[in-house]
């Protein structure tokens, strides 16, 4: 879109406002802006943020990669990696740990799959 | 292990049990400032604690060799590709003054899904992995301690693997972190929703480890073509970062706006940047401020860069800045070398220690021309707000093309960067969490149903695994390396030589890289003297040279040149004859002995010798000469006898005789030394008279045989006659 700069015309109902208004106004419209995408941010997640979830339940980088890669293609996103982890080492009473290294082996995911009803694939 | 500042940093020695180091702290940490600073005759207002280790400005040595430290932060950026190296670097840069080291990632990173691991070499920055992380952290860790100041180092919490790096930052005690989820939109494609939603849990991270944040927005400066028009948009994309911070979050006073002054001269720079760095501090005032220098209208002349990056630091202290960047004077020519790291430092301590208290004598106008700028710029940036929300939204205005549009809004020239929602990097990955959706760990951003296994861990979530890595550090998996060729091990082996016996090459940015530069002047025109100066340099025996700068002087009269080209050979230092320092008494400790008992010398250059400026360098005030000691110099002229000099020195009561003995044909310089010191036997004063000879062909040891005090030849200054004549007249005092 072209547009010339109409700022004298566009500005006719800030003019009267106080500087303190005026910035108020600003952080007021920020602020508007910005809430759709926190909305956004809390009601979703990616595989970046469910690597980050691993990485900090002790798994590598690798192992993250791995773990969320496996996790997508059982449509289980939606129920978090680290809850699949989480879910598998509860009900096997074993290590997080070896229930991450377990999935990455390809081994036990029928259970998982079973303990959350087949999954939910996006 | 610490560091010995006699010693080069060991990198072989910080890359030991890397495995298990932990850094020791985490979180930003700001200079100490100390009001009404006493340093040397002056007082300061804007200046912090002072280091315990430091190299001062060149000028301290007038001032008693003072190194003042500004109150702001000073930023450096180094990432040469080789993390290795640039560990030296921030060593160096430390001493002068950097207490904010931010390294650059390799480019392609931002694309890279997951964490790269190793020590890979990078281009135009380092592949930003835990080792590399861990490795310069931890000399960080030594250097601190050396400087006598806390070091934040820093890096980019963006592309599509940002939640990753900012967990591995946590855990490694990085300090601060560019993270604005607006870069990765508009500069690197990456989807939209994606951004923003890894952007909340990278922030929330940030949050629990303390890391300073600074934003993108400046990149519009250097995108927009031309700059100065962006800049009520870049008032809302600093708020729309700034406030999802808050939401997040985050503490206002860890969220600091990049800012860069968008012009520079020949256009008429601070009249354009001052109102918009006011407006946005007015705006912005709770928020902290990174300063950043122009980047955007850099040329290949690091002076013309240094000039503009001054002005920026002059709209700094007449505004705000809690984080000075420096921008290094040759970021326009090549990745940036060692020295011009350390010249920016250097350029920024000077620049505000020299306007240190410079607020305390001026004002910034509170109306005129300056409030009326601030006000439309205020305005300007609301109404880009308002349009926004009216279009639909944030992602709706993005896929209008609203940023880094050229247009100074509302004007529109329909150049802005347009982005899909749908689009880009990493879409098609995003997914809704479901009711019973889990993440237990420390610092995980939006729903989170941890009260489905235990409502008692609903505030603390990663309670249901026994802490996570933040808790409890063990937890963490170290990946040493992935390739076998390319990884620092390889590289330094390649480099042993240099690392391990006496042999030096000279070198820029990697040790021993073999590259020198090289200042030239020829007197023909530009395109001429470009193609002289590559033959000249192949001439000196240099390979892969290359002009990196060139400036008319005149269109026919002549052209400056410098040029680059690299080295192939080695020095032994083993082998260098070095002889030893000359001895030196500081200026303050001359002067104060000649106060307390005055000195007369008699001086002349003798035989039939018509030279007279050698002698006339050593005392003359105006060459740094002795009378500046305030020694008394009775000058005789040039083919003085020597019994002229001795008579006349008998007459004043002199303390010395100084003769420049230029002509050394026959050894006649040396005769002349015998002659007079046999003289002033004769005459009987010889063991309270000093007899001191100097001349260009005059070799110290040859002088003392004849007889003479001391003989000085080619490169003696003022100082090194001066301290000679004190220390021999306390001598003598002694044995009298």
């Amino acid at each position: 879109m072209k547009r010339a700069d109409d700022f004298q015309k566009r500005r006719e109902h800030l003019i009267d406002l106080t500087d303190e208004q005026l910035k108020e106004r600003f952080w007021q419209l920020a602020s508007q802006m910005v809430e759709p995408l926190i909305d956004l941010a809390t009601k979703n997640t990616t595989p970046s943020i469910e690597r980050s979830v691993l990485l900090r339940m002790g798994f590598s980088s690798l192992e993250a990669k791995g773990l969320v890669e496996g996790v997508m293609d059982r449509g289980l996103m939606g129920k978090g990696a680290g809850h699949v982890v989480y879910i598998l080492a509860k009900e096997r009473n074993i290590s997080i740990r070896d229930a991450g290294l377990a999935l990455l082996e390809d081994n036990l995911w029928n259970e998982v799959l079973a303990i959350f009803e087949g999954g939910n694939k996006v | 292990m610490t560091l010995d500042i006699n010693e080069k940093i060991d990198v072989k020695e910080i890359l030991k049990d890397l495995e298990n180091y932990r850094p020791k702290r985490r979180g930003w940490v700001w200079r100490q400032k100390v009001e009404g600073l006493k340093m040397g005759p002056f007082t300061y207002k804007n200046c912090s604690k002072p280091l315990v280790n430091s190299i001062p400005l060149p000028s301290a040595k007038y001032f008693g060799d003072i190194d003042p430290q500004p109150e702001h932060t000073i930023t450096t950026e180094i990432a040469s590709g080789r993390f290795e190296d640039d560990i030296r670097r921030m060593r160096m840069a430390a001493w002068h003054g950097a207490d904010h080291i931010m390294v650059i990632r390799t480019a392609g990173q931002s694309h890279f899904d997951g964490l790269i691991e190793g020590t890979p070499q990078g281009i135009g920055g380092i592949p930003i992995t835990r080792k590399q992380v861990r490795a310069q952290r931890k000399a960080l860790d030594l250097i601190e301690e050396e400087v006598g100041r806390p070091i934040n180092y820093h890096s980019y919490v963006s592309g599509v693997a940002g939640p990753d790096i900012a967990v591995m930052f946590a855990e490694e005690g990085v300090n601060g972190a560019h993270q604005d989820p607006q870069y990765n939109v508009l500069y690197r494609n990456i989807n939209m929703v994606r951004s923003f939603v890894d952007a909340a849990e990278s922030k929330k991270i940030m949050v629990w480890a303390d890391i300073a944040q600074i934003d993108g927005a400046h990149n519009a400066n250097a995108t927009a073509r031309e700059a100065w028009k962006v800049m009520p948009e870049l008032m809302v994309q600093h708020a729309l970062n700034s406030i999802f911070s808050v939401k997040i979050g985050m503490k206002k006073s860890n969220i600091c706006l990049s800012t860069v002054p968008p012009t520079a001269p020949p256009a008429p720079n601070i009249h354009i940047d001052l109102p918009y760095a006011v407006a946005l501090r007015d705006l912005f005032s709770e928020y902290k401020m990174r300063a950043q220098m122009n980047t955007k209208y850099m040329e290949s002349s690091t002076r013309e860069a240094t000039v503009t990056h001054v002005l920026n630091l002059m709209i700094s202290k007449l505004t705000s800045a809690d984080i000075q960047s420096t921008i290094t004077p040759d970021e326009g020519r090549n990745v940036p070398w060692h020295m011009y790291n350390v010249e920016a430092c250097d350029t920024a301590k000077q620049a505000l220690v020299g306007m240190d208290a410079l607020m305390e004598m001026l004002e910034l106008k509170k109306d005129g021309v300056l409030a009326e700028k601030v006000r439309e710029l205020k305005e300007r940036a609301v109404l880009f707000m308002e349009e926004i929300l009216e279009t639909g939204g944030y992602f709706k205005a993005v896929e209008d093309g609203f940023f880094v549009d050229s247009g100074y809004y509302p004007e529109r020239n329909g150049d802005g960067i347009a982005r899909k929602s749908e689009g880009g990097v990493g879409s098609g990955a995003i997914f809704e969490r479901s009711e019973d959706y889990l993440a237990p760990v420390t610092a995980h951003f939006g729903y989170n149903n941890v009260s489905q296994y235990d409502p008692s861990a609903v505030n603390n979530p990663s309670k249901l695994i026994g802490g996570c890595t933040f808790e409890v550090p063990e937890k963490i998996i170290f990946i040493d390396e992935l390739d076998e060729t390319d990884n620092v091990n390889v590289r330094m082996e390649e480099t042993k030589e240099l690392r391990d016996t006496t042999k030096i090459k000279p070198e820029v940015e990697w040790l021993g890289d073999g590259v020198v530069q090289m200042d030239l002047f020829l007197s023909t025109s530009r395109r001429v003297a470009e193609y002289a100066a590559l033959e000249i340099g192949k001439k000196m025996g240099l390979s892969d040279v290359e002009v990196i700068h060139k400036e008319i002087m005149h269109p026919s009269e002549g052209t400056r040149i410098q040029l680059k080209g690299k080295v192939e050979f080695t020095i032994d230092t083993k082998d260098l004859e070095i002889p030893p320092e000359p001895d030196i008494m500081s200026e303050e400790e001359v002067r104060a002995d000649i106060e307390a008992k005055p000195m007369r010398i008699v001086a002349g250059t003798v035989g039939e010798d018509e030279h007279s400026v050698g002698l006339r360098e050593i005392i003359d005030i105006k060459h740094g000469g002795i009378e500046k000691y305030g020694i008394e110099c009775n000058y005789l002229g040039t083919s003085v006898p020597l019994e002229k000099l001795v008579d006349a020195a008998i007459e004043i009561n002199a303390d010395a005789i100084l003769i420049s003995t230029i002509i050394s044909h026959d050894e006649l310089h040396y005769k002349n030394m015998k002659k007079i010191h046999e003289l002033c036997i004769e005459k009987g004063i010889r063991d309270k008279m000093i007899i001191v000879s100097g001349g260009t062909q005059v070799i110290p040891e040859m002088a003392l045989k004849t007889g003479v005090d001391a003989g000085f030849g080619r490169g003696t200054k003022g100082i090194n006659v001066a301290t000679f004549l004190v220390k021999k007249r306390r001598e003598l005092i002694n044995e009298n």
